[in-house]
């Protein structure tokens, strides 16, 4: 057993000060990596890629003022895919030990005994993949917040109470959180290909509960960054999550109609996430998608882009390489004037569809959505009078056919005023026709997230209510 | 007669050498926080593997191995977790320190522990069923899935299959001195189909499980699955749009419950009704769903994929009744909640893993059966919607407001069933909703196996089920105005 690695789930706290764990140095994982590709090919791989990761994080919550939990995280996992004659097996452990590391890599070569072939299975091709080595120090992705636990607990209680102070019917809590969360990784593969990053991803939320005369509501607002410097204070977290809930309070249903719909900023990106996993290398090879043969077309409004920019510094998804190690573009164009310009593709699905490789193996990183310029104000009043979205709750959608029927609260507006809340109704439509009929998207944007856009608007959507 | 005592030393214990002295130690340092109530520690052992066939070709399989200990210590509202990977004693003795975040430790306290090992009163055997059938017949039962589906209908493009197992080996030790033990079997098979015809796709999806071996899936079992799945593809090849608005539902027997799971299960966990933030908090005794509905969570059910023999706490699952005829009779709870709110344990404390604290959970939740043949209840609606099938579901336990998916539903039109409609969100609120079941009907069923439910991050697996009947009035999202 190797003994940086023992120290799993390790804390040790004196009385007010605390020292984290540590994570390991990235050697123990890349030396873990070599093991398991040379166990591979001995036993007789011809080829083989692994994946090995080490995470540490701290979950602070309190309730009411008073500290909840404290719960101490620390992960590490090594996953091995072995091909043998366009044949796969995949396994994984959390036991980086040599004898670990080696029934790990026998459990996946007997899988690939047992699985049929298929020859678009195998390792990204040579020539795609990035420089062996890369160093994604420039990505300034790794930030220690080294705050001790006491401290963590005071700014979740500044932001809990700033919730309480906004509203004399706040009534009650489920709590601020502070998350903290760092980790290093390393992907290896038998084309020569070895590449490690550390990152590490900050948060800070809080939920808070109204009571009103007939009904209770509660609502939430969070931040999250890889700098816990950038996060926003304490206080305007709580006041946001204070003013979103009390807000909600005396919601009633509206009667069904054919409307404006304006989808928060909070939760436009949802929308533009339907569109990426339709387009899918794994959705489109088995034609389980409303996007499928759409490439070229038409999709949105001709004034609307949208691209993945996967080397931003300072944030949490960007890489040099993608999940095989291949390389991956400064920017990708996925909408270009409103075109289907790119699918998602990763090696096998790109060869199933007889094309290259989009470097998304993983997904897509940093996805940033064009605008039409307007603010939040403006965007009211050109939805003059229609549904504002500010939740949007279940999973309503088909994406063979693009159907979309999800649950829904928010706000009632008229001449560009809100009116009311809203809930207990849901929107649907066609994600096709959604797309289409986008008119206009903000300046808004929810920065938050890995999808980044402002808030959409849609000319019409079914709203079923009372 | 199994001993669960000697399987959990072997897996568990055995490995790294602990000793009941080591692990007296250890949960006596997590129970000598001043004011601790309650300290224990989970260990689990899970492998778990994976099969899957696509294009008629089983192609890919995955295993994995997870193991450690979770070590928690609570006082009063406060809890403090840790957890190893690593199961020697000085590395669960390092993780102990979490404790001090929430107490100082007590230089007095004395540990005095008798251990008592209760006998496991098991709801299913204790099988591996990754070891029990060789990797060659599972891959067959997957190509089986595959020839059946194609077999029923021409229109049939693509089959997707999925087989998973899961062994899992625990025990639970607390500060009281139990050692208490269990094994899991948990399978799963999933068959996935698209049709088309004159360019238009569909899907449709069935599958089943449960704490067994996979030989459940018998030729006859995944047959159905095949069958099942192209039937609701096809179904929904003519499905014509939905109607949008508040009207009827009649929801069909077994899977449907994922309505009670939604607009009732959450609702009545403990730990929200301890901090009164849900829409049933303070609400035991009350009238809160129509005198038809008598709804029980039960975790006792043999070989069901939502039964525990004991929870993740150690403590004997039950069959507890949460609304009776209307009456709301009491909530789920962890032990945590159950001693903060003076209630009896209802063995529903429930975790993912060794990773996660653990949370008062659902296990099978299900509404009893009434008098209505099933036939009644669609011919009493002149017109509506009847939901046989649906996808996942998602409440707000605060406001109560609970949204559930269909993904096979019809029209009823003069008491008859007629066009199938598009999949619609099915919206309410829990309270409201369950005082509007007017009618139900005496084919109770609980669903094939197949349940995730997620809360906070974590997700274990569940059972539902309930009769057909009849809602009089869900707002159905549908598009026909």
């Amino acid at each position: 057993m190797n003994t940086n690695l023992s120290t799993s789930g390790n804390v040790e706290v004196t009385s007010d000060h605390q020292k984290k764990g540590i994570l390991v140095e990235t050697s123990v994982l890349e030396n873990a990596a070599d093991k398991a590709l040379s166990i591979a090919k001995q036993l007789g791989a011809d080829q083989a890629e692994a994946r090995l990761s080490n995470s540490l994080g701290q979950s602070i919550n309190v309730r009411k003022q008073v500290l909840e939990s404290v719960e101490i995280h620390n992960d590490r996992s090594l996953t091995i895919n072995v091909y043998n004659k366009h044949c796969t097996g995949s396994a994984s452990t959390a036991d980086l030990s040599d004898k670990g590391v080696e029934s790990a890599v026998q459990a996946a070569i007997s899988i690939a005994k047992q699985t049929e072939a298929d020859e678009c299975f195998g390792l990204a091709d040579k020539e795609l993949l990035a420089q062996s080595g890369i160093d994604s120090q420039v990505l300034d992705q790794h930030h220690s917040w080294n705050s001790s636990i006491n401290d963590l607990i005071e700014i979740a209680q500044r932001c809990e109470q700033a919730g309480f102070d906004v509203d004399k019917r706040i009534s009650n809590s489920e709590g601020a959180a502070v998350n903290t969360h760092e980790g290093v990784s390393v992907y290896a593969n038998s084309h020569g290909f070895m590449a490690s990053s550390r990152g590490s991803s900050h948060s800070m939320s809080c939920s808070m509960i109204a009571q009103g005369k007939n009904d209770m509501q509660r609502d939430y607002w969070y931040d999250s960054n890889c700098n816990p410097r950038m996060l926003a204070d304490a206080e305007s977290i709580g006041r946001m999550a204070g003013e979103r809930t009390a807000r909600r309070l005396d919601g009633r249903q509206i009667s069904s109609c054919q409307v404006p719909v304006l989808f928060e900023s909070t939760l436009a990106s949802s929308l533009i996430s339907h569109l990426v996993s339709a387009i899918s290398g794994g959705a489109l090879y088995k034609k389980a998608t409303f996007m499928l043969d759409r490439m070229g077309e038409q999709i949105f409004p001709d004034w609307m882009n949208i691209s993945e920019n996967p080397h931003l510094s300072g944030e949490y998804r960007s890489s040099f390489y993608d999940g095989e190690g291949v390389a991956t573009p400064e920017q990708r164009t996925i909408i270009d004037n409103g075109k289907l310009a790119s699918y998602v593709l990763g090696s096998f699905t790109s060869r199933k569809l007889g094309m290259q490789t989009t470097a998304n193996s993983g997904g897509l990183r940093n996805v940033r959505v064009s605008q039409t310029g307007e603010n939040f104000a403006e965007l009211l009043k050109k939805l003059n009078t229609g549904f504002l979205v500010t939740e949007l709750i279940g999973s309503g959608i088909n994406m063979v056919t693009g159907d979309y029927s999800r649950g829904a609260s928010g706000f009632w507006v008229e001449n560009g005023e809100i009116q009311h809340p809203v809930q207990e109704v849901t929107v649907a439509g066609n994600l096709l026709d959604m797309f289409g009929d986008i008119i206009a998207v903000g300046s808004d944007v929810d920065t938050r997230s890995n999808t980044q856009t402002g808030s959409i608007l849609l000319e019409k959507l079914t709203i079923a209510g009372a | 007669m199994t001993d669960y005592h000697s399987i959990a030393q072997q897996a568990l214990l055995e490995p790294t050498g602990l000793s009941d002295n080591d692990l007296a130690n250890v949960v006596g340092k997590l129970h000598s926080i001043h004011g601790c109530d309650y300290a224990d520690l989970y260990f689990q052992y899970q492998k778990s593997e994976s099969w899957s066939l696509d294009e008629g070709k089983v192609k890919s399989g995955s295993f994995s191995i997870e193991q450690g200990v979770g070590l928690r210590s609570v006082v009063g509202e406060k809890t403090a977790f840790a957890y190893s990977e690593d199961l020697s004693i000085d590395a669960i003795t390092a993780a102990t320190n979490v404790a001090q975040a929430i107490g100082r430790q007590n230089q007095d306290y004395q540990q005095k522990i008798v251990w008592q090992r209760p006998e496991t009163s098991a709801l299913y055997l204790p099988t591996d069923p990754l070891t029990a059938m060789n990797d060659e017949e599972k891959t067959r039962l997957l190509a089986l899935a595959d020839k059946y589906a194609h077999a029923a209908d021409s229109r049939v493009q693509e089959v997707t299959a999925n087989l998973s197992g899961v062994y899992e080996v625990i025990l639970v030790v607390n500060n009281e001195g139990k050692q208490v033990p269990d094994v899991r079997p948990l399978v799963r098979m999933n068959v996935s189909v698209i049709v088309e015809q004159n360019g238009k796709r569909e899907r449709g999806s069935m599958g089943g499980g449960g704490r067994q071996g996979y030989e459940i899936f018998t030729e006859d079992q995944i047959k159905h699955y095949s069958e099942e799945a192209v039937r609701q593809a096809i179904v929904n090849l003519d499905a014509v749009d939905s109607p949008a608005g508040t009207m009827t539902v009649v929801l069909g027997s077994g899977w449907p419950g994922i309505l009670l799971h939604e607009a009732v299960g959450h609702g009545l966990e403990g730990d929200f009704n301890r901090k009164g933030t849900s829409v049933f908090s303070g609400k035991i005794g009350q009238k809160v769903a129509s005198e038809h509905c008598t709804i029980v969570d039960d975790g006792t059910i043999e070989n069901r994929r939502g039964s525990l023999s004991v929870d993740d706490e150690g403590n004997q699952t039950k069959r507890n009744v949460l609304i009776e005829k209307g009456i709301l009779k009491g909530y789920m709870h962890d032990s945590m909640n159950a001693r903060l709110m003076g209630h009896e344990l209802t063995g529903n404390g429930r975790r993912e893993s060794f990773a996660h604290l653990p949370m008062p959970r659902m296990t099978n939740t299900y509404m009893t059966a009434g008098d209505y043949a099933p036939q009644e209840v669609i011919e009493s609606v002149k017109k509506g919607i009847y939901a046989v099938n649906f996808g996942g579901g998602q409440v707000d336990i605060t406001s109560g407001q609970f949204v559930f998916s269909s993904s096979e539903a019809y029209l009823i039109e003069n008491g008859k069933v007629t066009s199938p409609v598009k999949g619609a969100t099915l919206i309410g609120n829990g309270p409201e909703a369950m005082q509007r079941v007017s009618m139900v009907a005496d084919d109770m069923a609980l669903d094939s196996g197949v349940g995730v439910c997620g809360k906070d991050g974590q997700s274990v697996p569940v059972g539902v089920g309930q009769p057909t009947m009849r809602i009089d009035g869900l707002t159905v999202g549908g598009v026909q105005l």
